[in-house]
């Protein structure tokens, strides 16, 4: 006799509850915001796609998101080979080994906010540390007030110090994971750097590598706290990426509708994007 | 394919070693023919790996000299001595085919493909890889993997050595076999020098012409399976060769004479020089009879192991094994154990001090 009983449910609903009331709720308030037009006082429109439409076809939004681009696009070039240069050539064993680690780990300990702020304040050009050096020492013009390409260069400068660490700490796992015989064959079998590096330790951190770079382009897709603090957008529009615009749209305009319809298709990138490249990548395995 | 000669090697891990006991290799000197079958025997730490990786060219001695066809090789890197070595845990290039991996280093030496394309196809014929050479080799079964690390390791023509470090470790108990029969066929099919390393006894008497027996980084002894299993040179090599191993009886000597539990036991031969040290008496359980006069002893354990059935006694407080054929006694009995003379040996110190009566003659 096979007793059936529905006792699971009970330890699947505290779960359930949390997920509704942090993701599901909220979710479809945004979703319902979308397609409503509102003057306050609870009082709504049906508005259709129209948000959606209006929002697809502005040049503020595609702007915006040519710079998101662009700003994803430099850091993980940037991050994704520097934190594998870095792993490559920390110690595996020995007494270096807790330093470099803890070392590493401590950009990513600091809150956003105060990174911002702290590399807002490094690179004032009158009392900035690197600021001053690069102006009156060096006398090189730069001001991210004034010079967007100043603004562009200290921002991603800022995510390159505050997160290569994350790749450097998943290489470096995945790194010591392979066993010492691996590279004692490889030397005897004649293997270049290059070849030990193509054929044993970059197929090794594929997998860690995978999770970096998706947890590199969501987080800097989404990134807002420290561009915000930093140059706020500015100058101008230039360092203004999606969620910059998109909390002027929603709390500077107040234009509750365009907004969410804005973070629907933000949201839906995101996902398309990482659902994308975490296909691609994990395509071999499945074979 | 090389000669190999060992002079005054000794290693240490540490860096200024100064008693004997910092060593992980004492002074080792050995020379190897060409396309023999060696196998390196000893328990784990007995600095048999050391050893390998000296030979092989990943570590470089603290001391002495590796030669090969009586060129000095012993500061050269793996990539430079011609060799080959498979690991305990199978090492295959993951997103590399089965093709790719066998040929990866002959490409790596410069080969030109057709020589690439003859060679990966004569050995994967060898090792019955054939069919499988464009599969990735990622997910195939351990046994095949380690025919593959094998493979790349025969796949130069102008290999010197082929050394084997433990490589069934990893392998099902009932492929072990084949592999092993795989590997003495390979042997004698390609003559390379091979060098195998294992702490299992089987698997070093039954693929190598010599065995070398290590012991806390020492050689105890180098011999063929046959003399290690007779005349063996260090009570250590009795003990740790044979199933089960030799007895090994403290005694004393009086005049001359070795005595264990106040009887004289007659040895196969005199002794070497006037014996300072402990002294025991060493007799494979194969030459311990029961018969109706000789040492009173208590069976026991009775094990019947199939073939034969050995005999566990005490005599003398000490424990004696004795492989009997036909019927065994019961667990209790009182029985006499007699020693076949020519096979029972005095060992001083640990070392074989005893020679047989017909060198004498």
């Amino acid at each position: 006799m096979k007793t059936e009983n529905q006792k699971a449910w009970l330890f699947v609903l505290p779960v359930l509850a949390l997920v509704a009331f942090n993701a599901l709720i909220p979710m479809m308030t945004v979703v319902n915001y979308s397609v409503q037009e509102t003057f306050g006082d609870n009082v709504f429109f049906w508005q259709g796609l129209d948000w959606f439409q209006q929002i697809l076809r502005s040049d503020r939004f595609h702007d915006a998101l040519g710079r998101q681009f662009l700003f994803t696009f430099l850091i993980l070039i940037i991050e994704v080979p520097l934190g594998i240069a870095i792993a490559l050539s920390m110690p595996r064993k020995g007494f270096w080994v807790p330093v470099c680690l803890v070392l590493m780990a401590l950009p990513m300990l600091i809150p956003w906010n105060v990174v911002g702020a702290m590399w807002n304040i490094f690179t004032l050009p009158d009392i900035g540390l690197l600021g001053y050096f690069l102006n009156h020492v060096l006398g090189i013009n730069y001001d991210m007030t004034q010079d967007p390409v100043a603004a562009w260069i200290t921002i991603v400068t800022m995510d390159v110090w505050h997160w290569t660490s994350l790749v450097v700490l998943l290489s470096y796992a995945g790194l010591v994971s392979i066993p010492d015989a691996y590279y004692q064959a490889a030397k005897i079998d004649g293997a270049s750097n290059w070849a030990v590096f193509r054929f044993i330790q970059l197929p090794k951190m594929k997998t860690v590598l995978t999770i970096a770079i998706l947890l590199r382009f969501m987080d800097s897709f989404n990134i807002y706290t420290e561009p915000f603090v930093l140059t706020g957008g500015g100058p101008g529009n230039s360092t203004t990426l999606l969620s910059i615009d998109l909390v002027k749209i929603a709390l500077g305009q107040f234009d509750l509708g365009p907004a969410a319809a804005m973070s629907l298709i933000y949201f839906a990138i995101t996902l398309l994007v990482s659902w994308l490249f975490y296909t691609l990548m994990t395509k071999d395995d499945l074979n | 394919m090389a000669k190999i000669t060992l002079s005054k090697l000794r290693h240490s891990y540490l860096p200024n070693p100064s008693s004997d006991s910092d060593f992980a290799l004492k002074e080792i000197d050995l020379d190897w023919s060409d396309g023999g079958a060696y196998a390196l025997l000893g328990p784990s730490g007995c600095g048999k790996s050391t050893l390998l990786n000296i030979i092989s060219g990943l570590l470089v001695p603290s001391e002495g000299k590796i030669l090969f066809d009586d060129k000095d090789v012993t500061t050269l890197p793996p990539d430079q001595r011609n060799i080959a070595q498979v690991f305990q845990f199978p090492v295959i290039y993951d997103t590399m085919t089965v093709y790719d991996n066998l040929a990866f280093p002959l490409r790596n030496r410069g080969r030109d493909e057709a020589t690439v394309k003859t060679r990966v196809t004569a050995i994967a014929e060898m090792l019955e890889l054939t069919e499988m050479l464009n599969t990735r080799a990622a997910g195939l079964s351990p046994d095949t993997k380690q025919k593959i690390s094998m493979g790349r390791g025969l796949v130069r023509e102008d290999v010197n050595v082929v050394m084997f470090d433990e490589p069934l470790t990893v392998i099902d108990p009932h492929l072990k076999w084949k592999l092993r029969s795989k590997l003495k066929e390979l042997h004698q099919r390609v003559k390379a020098t091979m060098i195998y390393v294992t702490h299992d006894q089987t698997e070093a008497l039954t693929f190598a012409d010599q065995v070398v027996v290590m012991q806390l980084g020492e050689v105890v002894q180098v011999g063929t399976p046959v003399e290690l299993f007779e005349r063996p040179a260090h009570t250590f090599v009795g003990h740790f060769i044979g199933s089960p191993g030799m007895n090994i009886l403290p005694c004393t000597l009086v005049e001359g004479a070795a005595h264990f539990a106040d009887q004289a036991i007659a040895l196969e031969g005199p002794i070497k020089g006037t014996p300072q040290g402990k002294t025991e008496i060493g007799i494979r359980p194969e030459f311990v009879s029961l018969a109706s006069s000789g040492l009173p002893a208590t069976v026991t354990k009775v094990s019947d192991v199939g073939r034969h059935t050995v005999v566990e006694c005490t005599a003398g407080g000490e424990r004696i094994n004795a492989i009997i054929e036909g019927d065994a006694p019961e667990k209790g009995a009182s029985v006499h154990l007699e020693f076949r003379r020519d096979q029972t040996r005095l060992y001083v110190d640990g070392w074989l001090a005893t020679t047989p009566e017909e060198a004498m003659a």
